[in-house]
C-alpha cells in the first residue's frame, strides 16, 4: 500500500510531462516528415492522379515508372539521359573532394596543434576566416583561377573548388580535436622513431575516428548539396546532380511531370540521407568530442 | 648502456629562466633521480635530455657523442611517460613492437623481442589486448616493455608511478629497482616523491626553481644536505631546522644555545670531533641547526651518553604512533622538534622526558645563505 501511495503522486506528474514531451516530438516529426511523405507518395503515382488534384492521397495505381524515368530516360540536356550521368558526376566530385579536404584538414590540425611556430595563431585565424566568406564573393576570382589552371567546366575543377572551400572547416574540426589529443602520445611516438608522417598515420589518424566521421558527413552534405559552384563552374558534361535536377524541373518543353520531379529530388537526396542514417550517431558524438577543448 | 654528460644546460622562455646552468655527469649504469617540487624544472630537463625540447644553452653528450641538436628519434633514448602514453589503437604487442617497426627492424626479430620483453615483465598473457582493457599496473608494465624493446642507451622515466595507487606504487618501485639491477641500465628518473628518490637512486639531483641544489648519493643528500631546502625536502617527517647561537667556551669547545620566545634555554655542547673547522670559525654567530627525527632517541634511566651523544630534557607535546615507530613532537627551548622513537614507549603528552641526541648526525647551516657549513 505505502509503495503504491508514494509513487502515485510524482509518477502522475512525470507521466504528464512525458505525454507533452512526446506530443511535441510527434508534431515536430510530423512537420519534418510531411514533405518526405508528399515526395515519396507522389513519386509513386501516375501523372494523371497528381493532376486530378490530391497531393496527399496514397497512390491508387502504384507505379515505379517515374523513378526509372528520372534515373535513366528523362530529358535533361540534349539527350534523354535521365539523372544517372549527373549522379555519377556528383560522386566523382564528392568522393575526392571530401577525401582530400579531410586529409588536408587533418594535417593542418596536426601541424597547428603539435608544433610551435611563429604566426601559427594568425594562420589559424585566417583559415577560420575562410569559413565565413560567402560563396558568391569567390565566384569570379575562382572562375579566373580555374581558367588559368585549365580546369574550367570539368569535374576536376569542381573538386578543386570544394577542396579549397572545405579546408577551412576541416581544419577547424581537426585542429579542435587534436588540441585535446594527449601530447604525450605524440612525444612518445617521436621518441620511438616515428617521423612527421609516421606520427600522423600511425598515431593521430587511427585515433581520429569521431572527427573523421564529423568531417566526412559535413563535407559530403555540403558538397553533394552545393548548387552555386556546380551551376557556375561546370558545363553540360560535368553538371553535378543538383544542377541537373534543377534543369529537369525547369525544363520548359512539354508537360510538367511532377511525379518524375519528385522521384528525381528524392534520388538527389538519398546519398546524404544514407550517410546520416549510417553515421548520425557518431556525428553528434564527434561534435561533442571536438568541442571539449579549443 | 652509456654515460650521459650534461654541460651547463640552460633553458629560458623569453625572459623567464627555467633552468640555470645544470651540469651533471652520469656514469654507465647509474640511476639518477631528478627530484624537486612541481615547477622546479625537472621535467623540462628530462625533455631536453629526450630531445623534445631544445636547451637555450649548454650541451649534452651521450656516450661521448654530442647529442645537443640530434632529433629525439636518433638519440637512442627510451622514455616512460607519466600517463604511460600507450597507443590506444594498437594491441599491447603492437605497442611494444612500434619502436622497432619505426626503426625498420625485421619482422622475425621484432616478434622475438616482443616475446622476450613480455616474458621479462610477465605480460605475455596481455599481448592481444588493447591498452584500455588493462589495469594501471599492467599499463605501466607495457610502457616499460615498450621502452625496453629497442634496448636504448638510456632510459628516461617521467614520474612513472604517480598514477598508481599506494600499494601498487611500492610494488612497481621494487620492480623498477630490480629491473635496473638486472639490466645494468643507465636511467634518469623524474619524481617529486622523495621516498622514490631515496629508494631507487644511485645518485639524486635535488632541484628547486631551475637550480640544481645538490647532486649526491642518497646517503649524502640525506645526511649532509647542501642547504636547508634539501634538508627539508628529503626525508619524512622533515629534518628539524632551528636557529641557535654558537658560542665558544674555552679551548676548542663549542656549544649551541637554543632559545625561542619564553621557552627555557637549552644548551648543547659539541664535542670537538663533530665540529668541522668551518663551524669552529663561526663562534658567536647564529646558525641553523638541522637534526633528523631519528637522531634523537628516548633516554632510559641509568643510560650514559657516549662521546658523540648528549642528553636534553624536553616536554612532550604530541604523540603520533605510526605502528613501526612513534613520532613525538617535543618542545625544545620553545622550538617544536619532531623525533622518531621506538613504538612501545609509555609516554603521555605534557610529560617531561629525557632524550639522547646523536650529535654526529647534527648538521649546521649558515643562518643567512642557508647553506651547509662543512
Amino acid at each position: 500500500m505505502p509503495v503504491a501511495h508514494g509513487s502515485s503522486g510524482p509518477a502522475t506528474r512525470f507521466g504528464i510531462g512525458r505525454v507533452i514531451l512526446y506530443a511535441v516530438l510527434i508534431v515536430l516529426a510530423f512537420f519534418f516528415l510531411m514533405p518526405v511523405y508528399v515526395m515519396v507518395v507522389n513519386s509513386l503515382k501516375p501523372l494523371d492522379e497528381i493532376r486530378s488534384g490530391n497531393l496527399m492521397a496514397l497512390p491508387q495505381a502504384w507505379t515505379f515508372e517515374p523513378w526509372l524515368t528520372a534515373w535513366s530516360t528523362a530529358q535533361i540536356g540534349v539527350q534523354p539521359t535521365g539523372l544517372r550521368p549527373y549522379f555519377i558526376n556528383s560522386f566523382l566530385m564528392v568522393v575526392p573532394a571530401v577525401a582530400i579536404s579531410a586529409l588536408i584538414g587533418a594535417i593542418n590540425g596536426y601541424v597547428l596543434t603539435q608544433f610551435r611556430f611563429r604566426g601559427q595563431h594568425l594562420l589559424f585565424a585566417l583559415m577560420l576566416f575562410s569559413v565565413f566568406i560567402p560563396f558568391q564573393i569567390v565566384l569570379i576570382p575562382m572562375a579566373k583561377t580555374l581558367g588559368i589552371l585549365g580546369l574550367a567546366g570539368t569535374v576536376k575543377g569542381l573538386v578543386f573548388v570544394h577542396v579549397v572551400y572545405g579546408i577551412g572547416f576541416s581544419t577547424l574540426f581537426f585542429r579542435n580535436y587534436y588540441a585535446a589529443f594527449p601530447s604525450e602520445l605524440i612525444r612518445s611516438a617521436r621518441m620511438d622513431g616515428a617521423n612527421f608522417f609516421e606520427v600522423f598515420s600511425h598515431i593521430l589518424l587511427p585515433n581520429s575516428a569521431p572527427i573523421i566521421v564529423v568531417t566526412v558527413i559535413w563535407q559530403f552534405t555540403n558538397i553533394w548539396n552545393d548548387f552555386l559552384f556546380g551551376a557556375s563552374f561546370s558545363d553540360f558534361s560535368s553538371y553535378p546532380l543538383t544542377v541537373a535536377l534543377n534543369n529537369l524541373v525547369n525544363s520548359s518543353t512539354g508537360v510538367k511531370e511532377y511525379n518524375v520531379h519528385f522521384a528525381g529530388a528524392f534520388i538527389a537526396a538519398l546519398p546524404t540521407l544514407i550517410v546520416y542514417l549510417l553515421s548520425g550517431k557518431y556525428f553528434v558524438r564527434g561534435l561533442m568530442a571536438g568541442s571539449v577543448k579549443g | 648502456m652509456a654515460s650521459l654528460d650534461l654541460v651547463n644546460v640552460q633553458k629560458s622562455f623569453g625572459p623567464v629562466k627555467i633552468l640555470h646552468d645544470i651540469s651533471i655527469e652520469l656514469k654507465d649504469g647509474e640511476f639518477l633521480v631528478l627530484v624537486g617540487p612541481s615547477g622546479c624544472g625537472k621535467s623540462t630537463l628530462m625533455n631536453i635530455i629526450a630531445g623534445l625540447e631544445e636547451p637555450s644553452g649548454g650541451s649534452l653528450r651521450l656516450e661521448g657523442r654530442d647529442i645537443t641538436t640530434v632529433a629525439p628519434a636518433e638519440r637512442n633514448i627510451s622514455m616512460v611517460f607519466q600517463s604511460y602514453a600507450l597507443y590506444p589503437n594498437m594491441t599491447v604487442a603492437k605497442n611494444i613492437e612500434f619502436p622497432l617497426q619505426m626503426r625498420k627492424v625485421a619482422k622475425a626479430s621484432r616478434e622475438e623481442r616482443v616475446k622476450s620483453v613480455s616474458k621479462l615483465l610477465q605480460i605475455e598473457h596481455l599481448l592481444d589486448r588493447k591498452p584500455r582493457q588493462l589495469s594501471g599496473g599492467q599499463r605501466q608494465r607495457v610502457a616499460i616493455g615498450r621502452a625496453l624493446a629497442r634496448e636504448p642507451k638510456l632510459y628516461l622515466f617521467d614520474e612513472p608511478l604517480s598514477n598508481l595507487d599506494a600499494q601498487l606504487r611500492v610494488d612497481m618501485r621494487t620492480e623498477i629497482k630490480k629491473l635496473h639491477q638486472r639490466l645494468k641500465a643507465t636511467i634518469v628518473y623524474v619524481t617529486h616523491d622523495q621516498i622514490e628518490a631515496m629508494t631507487l637512486a644511485t645518485r639524486i639531483a635535488v632541484m628547486k626553481g631551475g637550480v640544481l641544489q645538490q647532486l649526491g648519493t642518497p646517503s649524502e643528500v640525506y645526511n649532509r644536505p647542501a642547504n636547508t631546502f634539501v634538508a627539508g625536502f628529503m626525508g619524512s617527517p622533515r629534518m628539524n631546522l632551528v636557529k641557535a647561537r654558537l658560542t665558544a667556551h674555552g679551548g676548542a669547545g663549542l656549544s649551541l644555545h637554543f632559545r625561542q620566545g619564553a621557552g627555557t634555554p637549552v644548551q648543547i655542547s659539541l664535542p670537538s670531533e663533530v665540529v668541522p673547522q668551518a663551524l669552529a670559525d663561526r663562534a658567536e654567530q647564529e646558525v641553523i641547526v638541522g637534526l633528523r627525527p631519528e637522531a634523537v632517541s628516548f633516554a632510559t634511566p641509568g643510560m650514559v651518553a657516549g662521546p658523540r651523544q648528549c642528553f636534553v630534557d624536553a616536554k612532550i607535546e604530541v604523540i603520533e604512533p605510526t605502528g613501526a615507530d612513534t613520532l613525538v613532537v617535543i618542545d625544545l627551548a620553545g622550538h617544536e622538534f619532531t623525533v622518531r622513537l621506538e613504538p612501545d614507549l609509555a609516554l603521555t603528552p605534557g610529560q617531561n622526558a629525557r632524550f639522547l641526541v646523536d650529535l654526529s648526525k647534527l648538521v649546521c647551516f649558515d643562518a643567512k645563505t642557508e647553506t651547509l657549513i662543512a
